[in-house]
């Protein structure tokens, strides 16, 4: 219990840093703090209105306490392009990129171990470089740069699949969003068509992310894997007559499963950062894209709001991380 | 007792690839074994672990022998399937430490029955599970069946490691430095209980060890290696007559508790004891 | 089978280097670095990853006289030509070169992650050898807001500090630095955890040395090796960063040439003219994975276990 607690203050103590970090951003960076929350063609009451809203005539941890205040209700300001509330359009566009990230996840969790598994039983062989090699590419190659190529090849070059957007133009207005996720939602519509536009529109983003997934995923499995095979474990299991397959994928998988299971939950917070570029390209109207047209349009309120949402989910999956090793593992019980 | 051979070993060399050239890690060993306590002894780099292993067809270097046969079946070039019919099944192997050896996310009673799969199912081996923890001598077979690995200390360890190694009913055992591992109280008790299940199981046990003095009350016979070959072969009752100068100083190493010396005697290694053997 | 490095070494320096016993704290450094820079030449991929830095480093010093053509002009007559001809690679939506374009790029890229090393590395190890040297709340302090920091998604954090800041490749190094920092202050610290308890470091307490002098003086260059190395396990991580900040508009203003951004431009013809745009991601790929080649060999040099 003690632990616990003291990992959620933990956890608690570095959502307080990047609120931190964005109030500094917000405040200090621009030249008007006040200009970049009305926008350049606010009109004087408004901007007035605004100055008094962020307190700017207060001391400055008076200022950072109504932040802190105004964030943790959920009022993350308002939009300088749309003049919404933020928090509802963030809460809008956050299905669409869930439905990647998670499909992108498991594409890497499906293809990732085995490959990592492979590599490492068939360690030093020409299977093993390969593997390697080509996770290494998903270590270098830009993700935006990759989802151009896709484009370029799968939908213009061979018309094999949809191009940009969630599904084809004009579409999307359609769907009535009960989940916000396009698969979803088109199946509780009934319409198959629409369905299998959606997934097939689904596809190309998804496999993107799932191969960058797939790349962390397979490197950090055969890691584990080979970590576990020179265990003496291992030579007992052999000993007893135990079946190669066996000793892999019972005794030794059985020994990585809760490392595995945080990189898996790491994976998914990486792709929710790499969403940000992947839906750039895709116009994949998610929460990547918002962030990046906020920044294309200059509305740095929005900007920060998506960095709140996505800063908070990545922290607390990567310090959520250590819990699953406590709670997971029999020898800490 | 049948004191016919089980074991017939002739002309075992195990070789490894290393990155510094290939090392010669086992030389022309040769010995025989019948349903007997052997004792292999060297110190560590004497190649006695990778022999132990060789006759389970489980050590990473390459196996070349004139002969390798148990129970007249060659061990030489066998098969996956094949293998799995002879681990486990008539040759089994304990280790030294059970906190490695033993699989820390299985339960003991899982890891034992694993070790009967395809001879006895269901509710029959988890009685002869049981059964075998008691013929180890651990108090509460049930509590230690529901156990994970790291609730048990070093010697109920390593007697669920050899309850588990005999659960196939192999014909023989290699201990390689079973009590090594184990305080020196505890290890007076592993031995007695690995005599017992030796005797009214009628099985050959190879046991590998760096300690003579060990062996030399609990072993019928002793083979002493160094780098890689069999320097002397005697009776355990004989080691007092032991000719080779490499035995001589294994022998005089420990103090004893009995007579003075001013000095331990430290052993000098002779370049010559590298030399293939006659 | 001797080794290739040792062999090219000249005898008289290769004597001095594989001397048993080292007659200085020079000679025993160089030796060690010089064992390891033979060990890691035998890695092929990893002397790969060293030839495509070589290969940028090349580019971005000898850019003029490389490039056949203008980056920053270019014939508007000459819009979107396919590759071919004087146009090696092709020409964008503005009929400059792109084969030039992405020479001249190189030294964009050389010199957003030549500053942001040096930008990142001094930030992080006075936050951790100070940490480390002082102890008690300064560190405990100091690395809690470390910790943090890791914990911060990089691409996005760094994405908000350039959009606050505005365009320009200062910017964009600082925004990418600030993301940066938190690995080299762990190591820092580290480091700083084994050497303040040394005996040449009480010596220099002990003939007056102030604080001060002894954390920059003594203490800060001997995080340098481990810092160098994982700078340079780092460097692919920050050349794509830096790749997506241009992508997105953030950092070097036109008609500067930046590899990013010329992905970005190269957007809109990507249908008909895919030239424009593959060509610069070949770019960053490329030395994105010299960049990981090398990492990968340095450590399996310094940590050969994980395989």
């Amino acid at each position: 219990m003690k632990s616990f607690l003291r990992l959620l203050a933990s956890v608690a103590t570095t959502l307080l840093g990047l609120l931190l970090v964005t109030f500094v951003i917000s405040r200090f960076l621009p030249a008007d703090p006040v200009l970049a929350v009305v926008g350049d063609h606010a009109s004087e009451s408004t901007i007035a209105a605004a100055r008094v809203r962020l307190g700017l005539d207060q001391p400055i941890i008076v200022q950072f306490w109504l932040y802190l205040k105004n964030v943790l209700q959920g009022d993350l300001g308002e939009s300088i392009r749309t003049g919404l509330p933020i928090s509802q359009e963030l809460m809008r566009v956050f299905p669409a990129t869930l439905e990647l990230a998670t499909v992108g996840t498991l594409i890497g969790v499906i293809l990732g171990i085995p490959l990592g598994v492979w590599a490492a039983v068939r360690k030093d062989t020409y299977i093993d470089h390969l593997v390697r090699f080509f996770g290494l590419i998903g270590y270098s190659v830009p993700i935006f740069w990759l989802g151009l190529m896709g484009l370029l090849v799968f939908y213009a070059k061979l018309d094999w699949l949809p191009g940009p957007g969630r599904l084809d133009f004009g579409y999307e207005e359609i769907v009535t969003p009960v989940t916000g996720l396009m698969t979803v939602d088109t199946l509780i519509m009934g319409d198959m068509d629409l369905f299998k536009n959606a997934l097939g529109h689904l596809i190309l983003p998804a496999s993107l992310l799932g191969y960058f997934s797939l790349a962390y995923i397979s490197r950090m499995t055969r890691s584990l894997m080979l970590g576990q095979l020179r265990q003496e474990y291992i030579l007992t299991a052999r000993v007893k007559g135990v079946p190669e397959r066996r000793v892999i994928w019972k005794h030794a998988m059985g020994n990585i499963l809760v490392p595995l299971l945080t990189v898996i939950a790491l994976s998914y917070g990486n792709l929710l950062e790499g969403s940000v570029l992947t839906e750039t390209v895709f116009a994949w109207r998610g929460l990547g894209l918002y962030i990046t047209d906020s920044i294309f349009g200059q509305d740095m309120p929005a900007v920060l709001g998506g960095t709140i949402v996505v800063g908070a989910i990545f922290i607390i999956i990567n310090m959520l991380t250590d819990v699953a090793y406590r709670v997971l593992d029999p020898r800490a019980r | 007792m049948d004191k016919s051979p089980i074991l017939d070993v002739e002309k075992l060399n195990i070789r490894f690839n290393t990155p510094v050239g290939e090392v010669h890690a086992v030389r022309d060993v040769s010995f025989t074994m019948g349903r007997e306590k052997l004792a292999i002894v060297g110190e560590s780099g004497s190649g006695k672990s990778q022999t132990g292993r060789a006759i389970l067809g489980l050590t990473p270097g390459k196996v070349t022998a004139d002969k390798l046969a148990f129970r007249g079946q060659s061990l030489l070039g066998l098969n996956a399937q094949q293998w799995r019919e002879i681990r486990g099944k008539r040759i089994a192997m304990v280790m030294q430490d059970p906190k490695y050896s033993l699989n820390p996310v299985m339960t003991i009673g899982d890891q034992l029955l694993e070790a009967a799969r395809g001879i006895k199912e269901g509710a029959e081996a988890r009685q002869h599970a049981l059964g075998m923890l008691a013929s180890v001598r651990i108090r509460d077979p049930e509590r230690v069946y529901r156990a994970w690995p790291h609730e048990l200390s070093g010697g109920m360890g390593q007697r669920a490691m050899i309850a588990m190694m005999l659960m196939a009913e192999p014909e023989l055992l290699i201990a390689d430095e079973p009590t090594s591992a184990l305080d020196v109280t505890v290890r007076l008790q592993v031995l007695a209980i690995l005599d017992d299940l030796v005797k009214t199981r009628h099985m050959g046990l190879i046991f590998i060890s760096h300690d003579l003095n060990l062996v030399r009350t609990f072993c019928d016979r002793v083979l002493v290696m160094y780098a890689g070959q069999v320097l002397e072969r005697l009776n355990a009752g004989e080691l007092e007559q032991a000719k080779h100068p490499y035995t001589r100083g294994l022998l005089a190493c420990p103090p004893e508790i009995d007579h003075r010396r001013q000095r331990l005697p430290v052993l000098q290694r002779d370049p010559s004891w590298m030399e293939p053997v006659q | 089978m001797t080794d290739w490095a040792i062999a090219a070494t000249p005898p008289r320096w290769r004597k001095w280097l594989l001397a048993e016993t080292p007659q200085s704290r020079l000679q025993a450094r160089l030796s060690r670095a010089y064992l390891s820079w033979v060990a890691f030449a035998r890695n092929p991929l990893g002397m790969l990853g060293l030839v495509i830095v070589a290969i940028l480093v090349f580019l971005a010093l000898f850019a003029p006289w490389v490039a056949p053509h203008n980056p920053l002009a270019g014939d508007l007559g000459n819009r979107l030509m396919p590759p071919g001809g004087t146009h090696w690679l092709g020409t964008d939506s503005q009929g400059r070169d792109i084969w030039s374009r992405i020479v001249f790029g190189s030294r964009t890229t050389l010199l957003i992650i030549f500053m942001v090393a040096i930008t990142a590395a001094p930030m992080g190890i006075i936050i951790g050898a100070s940490a480390g040297y002082v102890g008690g709340k300064t560190e405990a302090v100091l690395m809690r807001l470390t910790d943090a920091f890791l914990a911060f998604p990089k691409l996005v954090l760094a994405l908000a500090f350039a959009a606050a800041l505005g365009p320009g490749i200062e910017n964009a190094v600082l925004a990418i630095a600030l993301t940066s920092w938190p690995p080299y202050a762990r190591i820092a610290r580290a480091e700083t955890l084994t050497v303040r308890s040394t005996d040449y470091v009480a010596a220099a307490r002990l003939s007056g040395a102030s604080d001060v002098r002894i954390l920059f003086g003594h203490i800060m260059p001997m995080c340098m090796p481990s810092l160098i190395v994982r700078v340079s396990l780092d460097m692919a991580g920050i050349i794509l960063i830096a790749a997506g900040l241009g992508f997105l508009g953030l950092g070097v203003a036109p008609p500067q040439p930046e590899w990013g951004a010329m992905v970005s431009e190269g957007r809109n013809q990507i249908l008909e003219q895919w030239w424009v745009c593959t060509y610069p991601g070949i770019a960053i790929s490329i030395v994105s994975l010299g960049f990981n080649l090398i990492g990968d060999g340095l450590r399996d040099v310094l940590d050969p276990r994980e395989g």
